[in-house]
């Protein structure tokens, strides 16, 4: 029997394989972000511009900012990049367009802010307008969706994430963005943005270790009793229902109420507001994943492998240690991959009782109806969590590929 | 040596193994057979402490197996389950030397000692020490998990099921090796099995368990010739049992004196098998030669019926 000739192209290796198969056919994804583009190039405004910070903005089309050949030249660019990104190209080439799409679109808004910020001027605020973040999402999408395309190891992902990193630092430190709003904020702040980074951080990774310390032996004992995991689940979960803000809430009281009766606390940094509810809070939330993920994980462990193990002789602890828990370890790193990502993200909340992080910006930013305030905050925290799922899902795979 | 006494194991008001005894002598093979929930492993555990009895002792080679730490006790037996029980997370190599390295071995010796098992179990180092278990076949993971029970040379080796999960011409295989490795190490070894074929393949003496008791503790041909209970009976089956009893009689036993024309058997052939190549060939009696090849002895078609009699 012939086989049909789309049957025969789905063969060829997977990757391969989807663009084959399509034939003509156009990229689905691609048409989609496509039309998005489209309709936000049309619709929306590219920049804006404000006379100060908190006056609202007008918005102002590329024609009213660069010579119409350089504004013909970008929308050039960007119908070459929606192109291949339509057609039935190679990851590799959709990944270098939707790069060089990322390129001229920051270099178009930098450029904006240069022409459009009077000489010494420190107070108009060049922002970019919708029609630039729809547009950076749009590639950035197409970005994704090649590199899943082109299925890079552990160590390949590491090293885009790195090479990305590297080149955002690198366009910050150039000036290229210096005009821009968000960095005129970050040029205000930029003595508290390095002390509030690492607060944010010392919250997220702080809260992670002392639950990991915890919910690993926590969850060893629940896998080994299981009277006490329904007891143990059931109250985590009650923590996990209850909303941040109510939970940093409600820590100030006790925790105020301690350092009230107790000076010597106070002494070592624990107060009703401050780092210390928030760090309970963050290290409450994180105690259900941990756990709960240190019980599937032991739970996945062979029981032949463990009746064996003390069979031939190994003490109760080296049947932990050197058996149960490594075996594990690829779930429980899961876990811990997911709250630290959850806690980059809900530190943010902590700024609210005074524990400071990058969501001191974002609060500010709220109140004083400063949007580029709130990007300050806003925009590091995403980059935070990104790379820290980045880096840990990296891990996490190489761990399984070596212990099965 | 092993002697278990008055051996009795209770869950609350159930009573798993019965005031069992047994006594089983250094070097042999002696199979526990049983139904599903008769109590044979349990009995097995309760030697190397997995399971501590409820009563009754254990003695090996004189000494009382209560009064030792019970992981010590352990690292000086060997064990081997259905399903291997591999680490997954270690190498063939890593495994096979985990009671040596529990014991303290130099790593020169355990390196020796992990060579010689891989190659007394047909498994070349070279290619097989540094793979994983999933990388291996499951005849091959149920061979590393047996070498790495006999690693640290013990003298006593508990096996339980342990060629459960094998297809039956691995299974005949690895039977056959584990009889030559035995023999070859001197090691006494307990076996667990509900097939009564493998009790009969491997052991020198099997006992039989039924409800938590020990029916009945005797060589292969006793439980065929003598069973002391209706239930034994039905264990080993009665159609085919005169074939069975061949079956456990090995050609170089059963020789005559004297010599014959054409066809020789040797003398490792069980009676079973000179019997069905006689009916097969038409001859009426055959040569036995033993390994170096040389004549010593003969068999009739009458001799080898005689010893498919209860006598």
């Amino acid at each position: 029997m012939p086989v049909p000739d789309g049957g025969r192209h789905r063969l060829v290796g997977d990757k391969m394989g989807k663009s084959l198969a399509r034939g003509h056919a156009i990229d689905r994804l691609g048409a989609l972000l496509c039309l998005i583009g489209l309709a936000a190039v049309i619709g929306l405004p590219f920049v804006v511009f404000k006379a100060n910070r908190i006056v609202p903005g007008s918005a102002r089309s590329l024609l009213q900012i660069f010579p119409p050949w350089e504004v013909l030249a970008f929308y050039g660019v960007l119908v070459l990049v929606a192109a291949t990104a339509l057609g039935s190209v190679s990851a590799r080439v959709r990944l270098a367009a939707a790069l060089i799409g990322v390129a001229a679109v920051t270099l178009a808004i930098g450029a904006a802010g240069d022409v459009l910020t009077p000489l010494g001027n420190k107070v108009v605020r060049v922002s970019p307008g919708a029609s630039f973040w729809v547009l950076l999402v749009c590639l950035g999408l197409l970005a994704t969706d090649a590199i899943t395309r082109l299925r890079p190891g552990p160590a390949m992902r590491v090293l885009f994430l790195v090479l990305f990193a590297v080149v955002v630092g690198a366009v910050l430190a150039s000036g290229l963005l210096d005009h821009l709003s968000v960095m005129r904020e970050y040029e205000v702040n930029a003595s508290r943005f390095a002390q509030e980074a690492r607060q944010h951080v010392f919250l997220a990774l702080g809260s992670v270790t002392g639950a990991v310390l915890i919910a690993v032996p926590v969850g060893i004992l629940c896998h080994r009793i299981p009277l006490l995991r329904a007891a143990t689940l059931g109250a985590l979960n009650l923590i996990q229902t209850i909303p941040s803000i109510a939970l940093f809430g409600i820590l100030m009281v006790p925790l105020g109420a301690l350092a009230a009766a107790a000076p010597f606390v106070t002494d070592i940094g624990i107060r009703g507001i401050g780092t210390a509810p928030a760090v309970l809070a963050l290290f409450l939330y994180s105690l259900l994943p941990v756990v709960a993920n240190t019980i599937v994980g032991l739970g996945r462990v062979s029981p032949a492998a463990v009746d064996a193990a003390r069979g031939m002789g190994l003490t109760n602890w080296q049947i932990l240690t050197d058996i149960e828990l490594i075996l594990a370890f690829p779930v429980i790193l899961t876990g811990i991959r997911i709250v630290l990502v959850q806690n980059i993200g809900l530190a943010t909340v902590a700024a609210l009782i005074g524990a400071g992080g990058f969501g001191v910006f974002v609060f500010q930013g709220i109140n004083q109806t400063a949007i580029d305030l709130v990007l300050l905050g806003a925009l590091p925290i995403v980059a935070l969590g990104f790379s820290c799922a980045v880096l840990l899902d990296a891990l996490v795979e190489t761990i399984n590929r070596t212990a099965r | 040596m092993i002697e278990i006494k008055n051996l009795t194991k209770q869950y609350g008001p159930v009573t798993v193994v019965d005031q069992v005894s047994l006594s089983i002598p250094r070097g042999s093979i002696t199979v526990i057979v049983g139904t599903s929930g008769s109590g044979k492993s349990t009995l097995l555990r309760m030697i190397n402490r997995l399971v501590e009895p409820t009563s009754g002792r254990v003695v090996i080679n004189g000494t009382d197996t209560a009064t030792e730490r019970a992981y010590l006790l352990r690292r000086g037996i060997g064990y081997a389950i259905q399903g291997h029980g591999l680490f997954p997370h270690r190498t063939v190599a890593e495994n096979i030397a985990t009671v040596p390295r529990l014991l303290g071995w130099n790593a020169a010796r355990i390196r020796a000692r992990v060579q010689d098992l891989l190659n007394i179990f047909q498994l070349d180092p070279g290619a097989y020490a540094g793979k994983f278990p999933h990388q291996l076949s499951g005849g091959q993971q149920q061979r590393v998990g047996v070498a790495r029970a006999f690693a640290a040379e013990p003298a006593v080796l508990l096996m339980d099921e342990p060629f459960g999960a094998l297809d039956p011409i691995i299974r005949a295989k690895a039977q056959d090796d584990l009889r030559d490795i035995q023999r070859r190490f001197g090691t006494t070894i307990v076996l667990v099995t509900h097939d009564i074929d493998e009790a009969f393949r491997l052991g020198d003496r099997v006992a039989v368990m039924s409800q938590g008791q020990m029916l009945q503790y005797d060589r292969p041909a006793a439980l065929l010739i003598r069973p002391a209970d209706p239930f034994i009976s039905r264990l080993t089956g009665t159609g085919d049992r005169a074939m069975k009893l061949l079956s456990l009689t090995t050609a170089g036993e059963a020789a005559e004196m004297g010599s014959a024309e054409g066809a020789t058997v040797p003398a490792s052939a069980t009676l079973r098998d000179v019997l069905s190549d006689l009916l097969w060939s038409g001859a009426a009696v055959v040569t036995v030669i033993d390994a170096a090849g040389m004549p010593c002895g003969r068999l009739t078609l009458a001799g080898i019926l005689a010893h498919g009699r209860p006598r």
